[in-house]
């Protein structure tokens, strides 16, 4: 029995280490960042559309217009695909090939992301440079593969709230005449639709929180985008590529892009387990 | 659930590699001195300290090892006031309230920055007013300066790097890179950039050019390590080694080495110009 309890608290003490390391984070970012924003201000530092750190502007506008441009796009490309695939592989697809589809699709997520971005700035650029004009680096570039990117959430959680629709719904459907594409339109995507909105939300919170491709692809420029061609800096990419030099005030402000990063990612992962609770109750 | 922590932690990964800066500031001062020497700084000057450690240690096997890290010149020179490398390596003149902490500044060579372009771009040579126009962002055609009808892709170093710095310092003065231009965080990636676009400029230590892009003549002097001695290149920046009172014995001997003539030529023969004559 003494042995059971050393157990139990070892096993306490290490689920703790998770939660320790998430308010040390916390802490961290804040002691770091909340200077900056007290002494320049909150709504100047969200709203400003000039960063210049060396010359004490920090406005952020830009880079979380680049984030909600980005992530946007990458949602077009990767919800659409995503729920296909979902679809395809519980509905459409013989068994072999959707046991064959399912491994790959987690392969997928485990591709690191500096090889997405190596990929989309050898391949994709180009092309976009070519054919569409502009200097290729561009928030298109950007969402198109976050687009791929995000695809094993949308997809592995889709999956499940679809296979988690009782089948019932499908005889139901299918006995009263409806073709298997009304079946599975009218009656087990809207019967699977929190789970299906929880995948969305963590595949944006996946884009959102993308840094290494997005530097790469996005081209890291301080104006505000105003077409998918133009170049744009995120609110990740800015951390990432300037974290190196930061000293400072600037270097603050970089901890203060984080809080709000940090705000972001948690609401998007609290609108997720709502959603997901959803989900399961239903 | 667990999905949500391991994504905010993902999320938070970066920040948590900043956070490591101002932590490793509280450690013992010297750290590492007794196994061996710690050099951090500028992405810069980083690949020569590299070279000329591999050297040192080839001809002095008995010495300590050189632990070259980068970082940045801002963190090389943090690094120095705080002891946790020996010598803080810089690409910028230290600011004022860095002097006045005491740290003592050697420059180990000098290196110019070349303004590069596609190397099929037909402009050979720009004026400093032309120069300073395009990343103002003012001139954005190329026909403006005697190229083709193409608008210029313009790529700058993030702030705070001591590229950036002294590319705003001897050629910019008062005039702001344009917030057009894009962004990449180090000399490789404005190369990989410049390369691949026949529309791009940019800038760069003479040094890593290679022959990957073509350096443009600045007010008719082509970027040369002799044109660069001799003064008539002006966009030319030092390379230093930082540090806070009395060096180590063993690192005050890695100093000596990096300025004895045989170490200063192999600095030479890289493209950086040397601070002793060889």
């Amino acid at each position: 029995m003494r042995k059971e309890r050393i157990i139990q608290y070892l096993l306490l003490a290490m689920a703790f280490t998770a939660v320790l390391s998430l308010a040390v984070i916390t802490i961290f970012i804040l002691r770091e960042g909340l200077p900056l924003l007290a002494e320049f201000g909150l709504w100047r530092f969200l709203s400003g559309r000039e960063w210049a750190p060396t010359r004490g502007q920090f406005g952020i506008l830009p880079m979380i217009m680049g984030s909600l441009w980005v992530t946007a796009g990458a949602l077009v490309v990767g919800v659409p695909l995503g729920l296909a695939v979902a679809v395809f592989v519980t509905d459409y697809a013989p068994p072999a090939l959707a046991a064959a589809l399912r491994p790959a699709v987690q392969l997928l997520a485990g591709i690191p992301s500096v090889i997405y971005g190596f990929i989309g700035l050898k391949i994709l650029v180009p092309l976009i440079r070519d054919y569409l004009g502009s200097p290729g680096l561009s928030v298109l570039a950007g969402a198109l593969v976050l687009g791929v990117m995000i695809l094993p959430s949308v997809i592995s959680i889709s999956e499940d709230s679809i296979r988690a629709v009782p089948r019932a719904y499908r005889d139901g459907a299918l006995a009263l005449g409806a073709t298997q594409w009304q079946t599975l339109w009218r009656v087990v995507l809207p019967a699977a639709r929190s789970g299906v909105v929880a995948g969305i939300v963590l595949g944006m919170g996946r884009a959102v929180g993308e840094t290494m491709a997005v530097i790469m692809l996005v081209g890291n420029s301080l104006r505000l985008p105003l077409s998918p061609l133009d170049p744009a800096t995120t609110l990740t990419s800015n951390i990432g590529l300037e974290m190196g030099y930061a000293s400072g005030a600037h270097l603050q402000a970089l901890f203060a892009t984080g809080i709000v990063l940090f705000v972001f990612i948690m609401l998007l992962n609290l609108a997720a387990t709502i959603f997901r609770g959803r989900a399961i109750r239903a | 659930m667990r999905n949500c922590t391991a994504r905010s932690a993902t999320a938070l990964a970066l920040v948590l590699g900043a956070l490591l800066l101002p932590l490793a500031g509280c450690g013992p001062r010297g750290a590492g001195a007794e196994s061996g020497i710690i050099l951090a700084g500028s992405t810069s000057v980083q690949p020569f300290a590299e070279l000329l450690a591999e050297v040192y240690a080839r001809e002095y096997p008995e010495a300590p090892v050189v632990d070259i890290q980068g970082g940045g010149s801002s963190a090389g020179i943090e690094a120095a006031l705080a002891g946790i490398a020996d010598i803080g390596m810089s690409s910028r003149n230290l600011k004022e309230a860095e002097l006045a902490q005491g740290l003592v500044v050697q420059p180990i060579a000098y290196d110019a920055i070349a303004v590069v372009v596609h190397s099929s771009n037909p402009v050979d040579g720009l004026t400093s007013d032309e120069v300073r126009a395009i990343f103002a962002g003012e001139i954005r055609n190329w026909s403006r300066v005697g190229g083709p009808d193409e608008p210029i892709t313009v790529i700058t170093r993030e702030e705070g790097s001591g590229t950036r710095g002294a590319f705003q310092e001897l050629l910019m003065e008062e005039s702001r890179i344009t917030d057009l231009a894009l962004r990449q965080d180090s000399n490789g990636a404005v190369r990989v950039i410049v390369n691949s676009d026949r529309n791009a400029i940019g800038y760069m230590s003479l040094g890593i050019v290679g022959g990957y892009v073509k350096p443009l003549a600045l007010d008719g002097v082509v970027p040369t390590v002799e044109a660069a001695v001799s003064g008539e290149y002006r966009l030319v920046r030092p390379f230093l080694f930082t540090w806070l009172g009395e060096l180590g014995p063993s690192a005050a001997d890695f100093l000596e080495y990096v300025l004895s003539p045989g170490a200063q030529k192999v600095l030479g023969s890289e493209g950086l110009i040397p601070v002793k004559e060889g």
